[in-house]
């Protein structure tokens, strides 16, 4: 049955889909890299928020 | 702790290599060394990366729902986050999947998606289920009360996820292909490809993972920082005020 619905396809046809599906691997890691990033991005940002108002803290003292 | 913690990143840099390393072996067998299949000839290739993130994904569903017992069990936060963590990734492995898998009934049977094919359509409904896991966290604010409901829907969708798979497979009537089990009819190099790509796919879960880990436990100490500053903050604040009329 299913010989009948899908027949091997030639290499130029099918090349396509198999790239496709690569990619869609591929983008799930550089799209999780790129999250990650970003949130590690936000962590750098409060701690140099925290830092500040450390030191701010600390002058006051 | 330092050196704890120094170890730890190694190792996982170690993982992460591995895992590069890893699937560029499955990579190399894929195109390289499994042959041809007679029926649908180079597009079964999709097979090598559709098949293990399913499998890897659904694989993550169990093991969310096994942290939510150690969750209910202990009321330890680590063990929600945990388990919170491997479900958030799992649905991404299983969205890759169910695309990857689209892309392959298009070339193999000229159709995005077929609604009686009973694998596509429950693969749907537990990717959909789990789509409500990260709503339901949200919607409760007190975190105990949040750990626990996610936790107990954890386990319900990981006790969901083998007795859905086992009522598809005694359906009689599907179009796909059986992978794993006796009526699997894998050659020889075939098989190995598989293995060797579920392999790969299952370390770079576990690699992300520990990365996922990493940043929420890092997320989780900023938090624990902010708060006991945000308290010093107000103290100094109390304690401000007060000197004056202690000195007059």
């Amino acid at each position: 049955m299913i010989n009948a619905i899908a027949p091997a396809l030639p290499l130029h046809t099918a090349g396509k889909y198999v790239a496709a599906a690569y990619i869609v691997l591929l983008l799930l890691v550089v799209v999780y890299a790129a999250a990650l990033a970003v949130r590690v991005a936000g962590m750098q940002r409060d701690i140099a928020a925290l830092a500040d108002a450390e030191a701010a803290a600390e002058e006051e003292q | 702790m330092i050196h704890q913690s120094r170890s730890s990143s190694r190792g996982l840099w170690i993982q992460t290599v591995a895992t590069v390393a890893l699937l560029g072996v499955s990579l190399a067998l894929v195109f390289f060394y499994a042959p041809l299949e007679a029926e649908q000839g180079f597009l079964q290739k999709i097979f090598y990366v559709h098949v293990p993130l399913a499998i890897v994904s659904l694989g993550a569903f169990v093991v969310g729902g096994l942290f939510a017992i150690q969750q209910l069990r202990t009321r330890s936060a680590e063990w929600d986050m945990r388990s919170c963590a491997v479900i958030d990734l799992g649905l991404a492995f299983a969205v890759a999947a169910l695309i990857c898998g689209s892309i392959w009934a298009k070339g193999s049977w000229g159709h995005w998606w077929v609604w009686n094919e009973p694998t596509l359509v429950s693969f749907l409904i537990i990717i959909l289920l789990y789509a409500v896991y990260r709503p339901l966290r949200r919607s409760v604010e007190d975190p105990e009360r949040q750990a626990r409901f996610a936790s107990v829907f954890a386990i319900v969708g990981a006790v969901f996820v083998p007795l859905n798979f086992i009522a598809v497979r005694a359906s009689s009537a599907y179009l796909h292909p059986r992978v794993l089990g006796a009526s699997s009819q894998l050659p020889g190099e075939m098989a190995l490809t598989f293995l060797v790509s579920l392999a790969a796919m299952t370390l770079l879960f576990c690699t992300l993972y520990r990365f996922e880990i990493g940043v929420r436990r890092a997320r989780a100490s900023l938090r624990a920082l902010r708060r006991r500053a945000s308290r010093r903050e107000q103290a100094a604040a109390a304690i401000a005020p007060a000197a004056p009329e202690a000195s007059a």
